[in-house]
């Protein structure tokens, strides 16, 4: 925080009867509100004036961390830069000022836009329709398996209730099964990473007829591309299920494979992964779901409207600014920059999986583990270094899973700077341990009390107040 | 380090079972508490319901992560520890003395596919 006193609770800069506004002298009455609509007591508000509440928020913002301040290596989350024309784009007021009720006939190049999109994504990843409907990565996988689910129906095939995930896919697969109303079944991962063949071998023979669907992410959560695609397409297509593809890791294969092509049925898109639109604490996103052809008919109504249309605009603005022959080197670059620092660090970090990576990769906390410094460690002191943490202790595969994915965007010299750091912190767990252990120290707010937030999570003024 | 305590059964998913009669006391395992850390909530299940060898019954979660327990053996369940609800952090001080249900065991044969000890231990190094 800048300045302490903007920096308090916006509760505790509050005067009573202070305001931020003048309102006009009441020339028409009093108009006395119904006892049954009114609130039992005073609805306890911050009184404030106006320039304190700017200075508050403004002071409050500039403690954000985002991939337009510093490096952002979050594993599993593609935190890759969002080029501005995509917001000049989406600023256009033809655009912005769009209501969704308005009638079809004056929104012509609105729904022409949704087409454009829908064509590209379409030679993208190898299937034949999209909708546009999700409003997030997760809704687009509860879509998906909607949409299988209404397919098996349709064909009076009631008792396929049952999703194959393997046991390193992301939570959100076997969540949304689940919410769907589907069984899980989890297929268990080789020494190398990958689904192992003769498990799903296993599995297939066992439940064949009531599988609904496999989902699989490619390249895997481990970063790691998953070779056995189309003998695994197989055996699941034989059985008479269809395969679901996450596409949460869908940006190292943009320009190099599709989804589509390896024979997979059905996916999500994570437009504000792979298509550079901005990430929201979930919103505003967008979670198209693609289908082969014939599929189309059985997407369910998951929204009245046409979807998140400002972030569609702004993954059809970087579509179209990268063009056909530049998107193809989205995938290549992600897969380059992650095994740079990958191989850079390799000899201090602890690579469970030495092999070479996709777009991320993971490592197993540090390589010398006497030192008692952990993965939370490393990560917190990341912090006082000006990076943003990766990810850690995901995926559940190792005990101190740290999983860097750099994106495409970054320069040579921000990755050098990068594994210089971690090169450091990795010494001074070494000569310095309670340095690290205690870290961060150049933070707004040092090391949190995680049992602590956890157990007796105090997240309202009025608990706060209880409390003191 | 981890403790791998003698005369208790584990599985390969780091639950216990301790055998006295035909009932078993289930916990998760000194190394499981290790690999979790600071344990903040333990999912139970209610006395009397069913639990089946390999299936989850409850979860475990921790600052790290979440993960189901699954059961040991299949069974009813007779008692639950309920000091785990206020305090879920009695898994981290003693994973072994601190079991989470006591379950009458349905099919005592179930308990030949578990590990003793020393198997266990070499399970957990070779994890």
């Amino acid at each position: 925080m800048n300045n302490r006193l903007y920096g308090n609770l916006i509760f505790e800069l509050s005067k009573e009867g202070r305001k931020g506004y003048s309102l006009p002298k009441n020339n028409f009455g009093a108009y006395e509100i119904p006892a049954s609509m009114k609130r039992a007591e005073e609805a306890q508000l911050p009184e404030c004036d106006e320039l304190t509440v700017v200075r508050h928020y403004t002071n409050l913002s500039n403690n954000n961390f985002g991939v337009d301040t510093g490096f952002y290596p979050l594993g599993s989350c593609t935190m890759k830069y969002n080029p501005k024309i995509n917001e000049e784009m989406a600023a256009q007021p033809q655009f912005q000022n769009l209501h969704p009720q308005q009638p079809a006939d004056t929104t012509k190049g609105a729904l022409a836009l949704v087409t454009l999109l829908e064509k590209s994504l379409c030679e993208l990843t190898g299937l034949a329709h999209f909708t546009f409907k999700p409003y997030a990565g997760a809704h687009g996988e509860l879509t998906g398996l909607m949409t299988i689910d209404n397919y098996h129906r349709s064909r009076g095939d009631k008792a396929r209730k049952k999703v194959i995930v393997p046991d390193s896919a992301h939570g959100t697969n076997p969540a949304s099964a689940a919410v769907c109303g589907l069984e899980i079944i989890e297929v268990k991962s080789l020494a190398n990473g990958q689904v192992d063949l003769a498990d799903l071998e296993r599995l297939v023979e066992l439940e064949g007829s009531s599988i609904s669907a496999m989902m699989m992410t490619n390249p895997n959560t481990l970063g790691l591309f998953e070779t056995r695609i189309p003998e695994i397409a197989k055996l699941i297509h034989e059985c008479g299920g269809l395969m679901y593809y996450d596409g949460a890791n869908l940006n190292p294969m943009l320009g190099a494979c599709r989804p589509g092509d390896m024979g997979f049925d059905v996916m999500h898109i994570n437009l504000h992964k792979t298509f550079s639109t901005p990430h929201g604490g979930g919103g505003p996103g967008a979670g198209p779901v693609g289908v082969r052809e014939g599929l189309q008919e059985f997407f369910p109504v998951v929204s009245p409207y046409f979807g998140n249309f400002g972030v569609m605009m702004r993954a059809y603005a970087y579509i179209l600014s990268l063009g056909r022959e530049h998107v193809k080197e989205v995938g290549p670059l992600a897969v380059l920059n992650a095994n740079y620092i990958k191989e850079s660090l390799k000899d201090v970090y602890e690579l469970p999986i030495d092999t070479v990576c996709c777009h991320e990769f993971v490592f197993d906390g540090l390589k010398d583990k006497s030192t008692g410094v952990t993965t939370m460690d490393v990560a917190k002191r990341l912090l006082d270094y000006g990076y943003h943490a990766p990810t850690i202790y995901f995926p559940l595969l190792f005990h101190e899973s740290l999983m860097i994915e750099p994106t495409e965007n970054e320069s040579k010299e921000t990755l050098d700077g990068f594994i210089a750091v971690m090169r450091q912190i990795a010494e001074e767990a070494k000569t310095n341990p309670d340095e690290v252990k205690s870290a961060p120290h150049t933070t707004p707010i040092g090391r949190v009390d995680d049992v602590l937030a956890a157990k007796h999570p105090v997240v309202t003024y009025r608990q706060l107040k209880a409390e003191a | 380090m981890a403790q791998f305590k003698e005369g208790l059964l584990y599985s390969e998913s780091h639950e216990y079972i301790r055998v006295e009669g035909e009932f078993g006391y289930i916990g998760i395992s000194d190394y499981a508490q290790h690999a979790l850390g600071n344990v903040v909530y333990v999912d139970m299940p209610d006395v009397d319901d069913e639990v089946t060898a390999g299936e989850e019954f409850g979860a475990v979660e921790s600052v790290k992560a979440a993960s189901d327990l699954i059961s040991p053996v299949s069974g009813t369940v007779v008692e639950v520890n309920e000091a785990l609800e206020n305090e879920p952090e009695l898994l981290n001080k003693d994973a072994f003395a601190n079991w989470i249900i006591k379950v009458q065991l349905s099919d005592s044969s179930e308990l030949d596919n578990l590990m003793d000890a020393k198997a266990y231990e070499a399970f957990c190094e070779n994890a």
